[in-house]
């Protein structure tokens, strides 16, 4: 059972690096420790202390790596297990080979993201802080740190007890109405509470909207750039990304392939895809990369439609525009260098800008319009955005605002405030999967406090 | 120690609500019982407010009634003001409250106890348990009898160590003019039960003659007065007004001035009080933003002039109270007869208990009422009819009655009180109800009669009614899903005034009375059948249809819970090294040995995977 045994994990990337580590939580840390590492002074290790020496395989009595380790007694680490950390050098071999040693000395090795689920169940975090950590580890871009952070600090919670204060106050004003008929509650009670729920509404609308937003800003976006040949969308990837990643020719057609690159616009984690140019073509492999191309649009969260600036919108343009009917697309205008500015059949729904990928002008406010077609919370600092990015998070707010829509509605039809409770309380209940439960001396507190009682 | 030389089967202790309804329930299902009480004249006395029911309260009567006790009856043949409350706020809260004539309420009860074949009455203090190793076997009373008995039931009430308080003046006594219960706490305390102390209060009492009445606003009870009991056929008693008063900035200053001499706010008094029924200082000190605090002059009898103003309870010195009372317009000659004062006591913490009301420390040892930290006649007797029921079928060597929280507020009350404990009085109120819409006053008996049938309480004649009355609710819920209004020969006034003109197809009774706006007395214009069953049978047919959504909702969230409540964990159960538990949690688990695995969820701090880990490590267990 996973409750009693003691796992172990290479806690840094796999690869080269100046030092990796492994780490290992359980009962068996300790003893694990003393079979295999041997430090310069007798005695054992202090909890907290860092100490330096030699792994050893006691077995052969060969020595495997110089390296620092720490003990972390239980309850004061990570998992509020035992955990016993070594810090080897960084070599791919070195690692595997110490953690191989571990698990021979009765470790398992972990299963992904063991240690904070044993830090969950052990109750040092909560699960909205567990789910927030798991996110800070796998965060790609500084954005995705700082909302995943915000979360573990949080902050995210904080919004959500704004809601249920909100909730729990509307509750309390119905239950004191119901509970005590022979005190004179205030009758303009009624007006308090749809106030309470209406605030609470927007509290989770404005959570619920930013849902897409903490998606997008955790797993990012996919942008596809898409065009008839030789109107310049390898040079875009490339200036885009600043380096000669895709080869640039006169000759159209020259991209056949896919070509794939990770950039972050503005801490925005964006996958870049250039495709070949879609025309028709006599060249089987050409008329396979367009078919990759198309494909590619389907599955893209954006294209950048690119035409040349120098030359007017042609049939060849036409043709890829009847392609992306239906998909979120922008017009790229390349070679705004040159002197022609060709009229484009575009109304202002479409976003049209204008680049120029030799000279580079233009190519900021590019990244800017990118970037503010996905995030919508205008100049804030991403660093003070709070949006929920987990399923379970948006299920549970759905939930919740779902039965707040039918309380409300049940408000204005006048229905017995008895069922009306039992409507407030589902929605208190749906938020408590993601903040803890509301119990009824949750709510009797509160009346306590807003009401005179007492016959 | 003088031995006395019959055993019982059921010792009770105490003649207060919860006494009354515990040695009623063990003597009616057979078993030899005696009642033992400090004072055999202050049987069923309300020591406070005159008054039966109210919101949950009235709930909890009707359930204690369809459960075969005694309260509901009691109160149908002495009350003299029956209202209905909530009447507009939906069937759930609806609830029945009655005015009580106190002194004939109280001799009711007792010419009840005293024709009760296997009962016994007798005066005499109880000062200590008599064990044999970890079960008690009798009692020890300070007149030095020992009476053995194979169960005994604690229902001390405000006894235990009782100090009075008016002003800066206290004295010992377990209720103003009774002597307190020396000793018996301490005992306790010695057997290693947690014993706290809580406090509580009531007002003074006034004499009516000098009230002038012209000035206050009389409140009547309901025109056709409804009886509590399901077996009462009609209220007989002569019916008397209330009348309302209110406090003044005046009252309020008077309070204010007196507070230096305040017991509560100069730190005399250490028991906990309630918050939901606040003395005036209280409210007065917390409140300091309202102008005017009501209050309700109940009478205490038709054959007395005390009367009791709620709400109005105090222990400030007896000089503050001729003041403060005199104060209220309309009162302004008043003379008091009784102080106000309040009272401190010991209680023993019902996390100590298991859901039979058994001590989890002692065998065969039951707690009710007051002594368990809960206030209120009503929460009184309810826990008086489990302790006597479990009792005595622990006698008969059959399992416990546990009622669920889902069944009754018996069962959502003495949950909280076993998984949560008490830290100041506990009042139930319908919110604590997560069931509210089933545990409804109107279904009462539909959800316990069988239940006291099963024990052997309801008796057969009463049984036999529910019995036909629920096949009258079945009988007419089918016909009105098959009969339909055909709307070609249908009033056309009817279809008019309910928006059904266009309706092309039949609509079944079942699917009119479903709507909001149609009541049963608007389908009646259409179906001359509804009126032709009994009124309780009509009201039940128009909730269970016009809330059957809701209501559906409620038992899909029981069903749910079901898994957690029906794991029991036995009650070797170590916690202690319980591997993904930690400490704190385990600490919890072990100090309150939950019964079921929905207690523990219940248990402040233990966790949703505190839980999860607990129902692996049963599992586990199980397959060992």
């Amino acid at each position: 059972m996973y409750l009693e045994d003691t796992i172990a994990a290479i806690s840094t990337p796999i690869g080269e690096g100046g030092i990796g580590i492994i780490r290992i939580s359980g009962p068996d840390s300790l003893p694990i420790a003393r079979s295999i590492f041997r430090k310069r002074l007798d005695g054992g290790l202090k909890s907290h202390r860092f100490y330096y020496g030699h792994i050893i395989d006691p077995d052969s009595g060969s020595l495997l790596d110089e390296a620092m380790a720490v003990f972390m007694g239980s309850p004061n680490s990570f998992t509020r297990e035992d955990v016993l950390e070594l810090h080897c050098h960084g070599g791919y071999l070195v690692v595997q080979r110490v953690l191989a040693l571990t698990l021979r000395h009765g470790a398992r090795l972990a299963e992904p993201g063991e240690f904070t689920k044993r830090a969950f169940l052990n109750g040092r975090i909560d699960l909205v802080q567990a789910e927030a950590i798991m996110d800070v580890i796998r965060s790609r871009s500084e954005m995705s740190l700082n909302l995943a952070q915000h979360q573990r600090e949080g902050l995210l919670s904080l919004r959500l007890a704004q809601v249920k204060e909100s909730l729990l106050s509307s509750l309390a004003l119905l239950e004191a109405y119901i509970d005590f008929p022979e005190e004179d509650i205030d009758h303009a009670a009624k007006d308090h509470i749809k106030e309470n729920a209406v605030a609470s509404l927007v509290m989770l609308d404005e959570l619920l909207s930013g849902f897409s937003e903490g998606r997008i800003i955790r797993e990012g976006v996919s942008v596809v750039i898409a065009g008839k040949p030789n109107v310049g969308k390898s040079s875009l990837l490339n200036a885009l990304l600043r380096e000669k990643r895709a080869i640039v020719t006169a000759v159209p057609g020259t991209t056949r392939d896919l070509i794939e690159e990770q950039m972050t616009i503005k801490g925005l984690p964006v996958k870049l895809l250039d495709t070949a140019g879609i025309r028709e073509s006599d060249d089987q492999v050409e008329r396979e990369g367009v078919k990759l191309s198309l494909e590619k649009l389907a599955s893209a969260d954006l294209i950048l439609f690119v035409v040349d600036g120098s030359s007017p919108f042609d049939d060849g343009d036409r043709a890829v525009l009847e392609r992306l009917t239906g998909f979120s697309f922008m017009v790229v205008k390349n070679k705004v260098d040159m002197d022609t500015t060709p009229v484009l059949p575009f109304g202002a729904e479409v976003p049209v800008v204008s680049v120029s990928t030799r000279t580079g002008q233009g190519l900021m406010q590019l990244q800017q319009v990118i970037f503010d077609f996905f995030i919508h919370h205008g100049d804030r600092d991403s660093r003070d955005f709070v949006a929920i990015s987990q399923v379970r998070h948006r299920d549970a707010l759905d939930g919740c605002r779902q039965a707040l829509g039918t309380f409300m509605a049940n408000l204005e039809r006048a229905v017995n405030p008895d069922l009306l409770a039992i409507d407030l309380r589902d929605a208190l209940a749906a938020l408590g999967e993601v903040t803890g439960e509301t119990t009824a001396d949750d709510v009797l507190d509160r009346i306590f406090q807003q009401f005179c009682i007492g016959k | 120690m003088i031995f006395y030389d019959k055993h019982y089967d059921v010792l009770v202790v105490g003649g207060g609500h919860a006494g009354c309804e515990a040695a009623l329930a063990a003597a009616r299902m057979g078993r030899e019982t005696l009642l033992l009480t400090i004072n055999l004249d202050a049987i069923a006395l309300m020591s406070c407010n005159p008054a039966i029911g109210g919101l949950a309260k009235g709930h909890l009567v009707k359930e204690i009634d369809a459960l075969g006790g005694e309260m509901a009856k009691n109160i149908d043949a002495t009350g003299i003001q029956f209202r209905i409350l909530n009447t507009k706020k939906g069937p759930a809260v609806r609830a029945s409250r009655a005015q009580a004539d106190k002194q004939q309420y109280r001799l009711r009860m007792k010419r009840v106890l005293e024709g009760e074949e296997h009962l016994h009455l007798k005066q005499g203090e109880v000062t200590a348990l008599v064990l044999n190793d970890d079960t008690v076997t009798g009692v020890d009373t300070r007149a030095g009898v020992r009476y053995m008995a194979k169960t005994v039931i604690l229902t001390t009430g405000t006894f235990m160590r009782g100090l009075i308080h008016i002003g800066l003046v206290h004295y010992s006594g377990g209720r103003a003019g009774d002597l307190p219960s020396v000793g018996l706490s301490d005992n306790l305390r010695e057997l290693g039960f947690a014993v706290g102390r809580l406090k509580t209060g009531t007002p003074a009492r006034l004499d009516s003659r000098t009230i002038d009445f012209n000035k206050l606003e009389p409140q009547y009870g309901d025109d056709e007065p409804l009886p509590f009991s399901f077996s009462t056929e009609r209220i007989v008693t002569r019916q008397v007004p209330c009348h309302i008063a209110y406090t003044n900035e005046r009252s309020h200053e008077i309070i204010r001035s007196g507070l230096d001499r305040s017991p509560l706010y100069s730190g005399i008094i250490e028991g906990v009080g309630p918050r939901y029924c606040p003395s005036i200082e209280d409210k007065v000190v917390r409140f300091p933003e309202k102008d005017r605090h009501q209050t309700f002059i109940e009478p205490e009898g038709l054959d007395t002039v005390e009367v009791y103003p709620s709400g109005l309870s105090t222990s400030l010195p007896i000089d503050v109270q001729w003041q403060f009372y005199r104060s209220i317009v309309g009162l302004e000659r008043v003379e008091i007869m009784r102080p106000a004062y309040a009272i401190e006591y010991d209680y023993v913490d019902p996390i100590q208990l298991h859901a039979s009301l058994e001590t989890k420390r002692l065998m065969n040892l039951y707690h009710a009422g007051q002594i368990n930290g809960t206030s209120g006649y009503e929460e009184a007797a309810a826990q008086g009819l489990v302790a006597g029921i479990n009792a005595a079928l622990r006698v008969q060597g059959k399992e416990p009655l546990i009622l669920g929280r889902n069944d009754a507020y018996i069962g959502v009350m003495i949950d909280d009180l076993v998984t949560l404990g008490s830290k100041e009085p506990y009042r139930m109120f319908t919110s604590r109800a997560e069931y509210r819409l089933l545990l409804r006053e109107d279904n009462a008996d539909l959800r316990l009669r069988e239940r006291g049938h099963a024990v052997g309480l309801v008796r057969e004649n009463e049984y036999g009614k529910f019995v036909r009355k629920r096949e009258m609710i079945g009988e007419e819920l089918q016909r009105l899903r098959r009969e339909k209004l055909l709307p070609s020969q249908a009033d056309a006034a009817f279809l008019e005034e309910f928006n059904l003109n266009g309706v092309q197809n039949a609509l079944t009774y079942e699917q009119l009375l479903r709507r909001p706006d149609i009541t049963a007395t608007d389908l009646s214009r259409i179906d001359g059948k509804i009126m032709e069953t009994p009124a309780a049978v009509r009201e039940q047919v128009e909730i269970q249809i016009k809330y059957q959504g809701y209501i559906d909702r409620q038992l899909e969230q029981v069903e749910r819970s079901k898994k957690l409540e029906n794991a029991r964990i036995p009650r070797d159960m170590q916690y202690a090294g319980l591997p993904g538990l930690s400490t704190e949690v385990q600490e919890k688990l072990q100090a309150f040995r939950p019964d079921t695995l929905g207690q523990a969820s219940r248990i402040p701090g233990v966790t949703p995977a505190a839980i999860t880990i607990l129902s692996i490590a049963l599992k586990s267990r199980s397959g060992q």
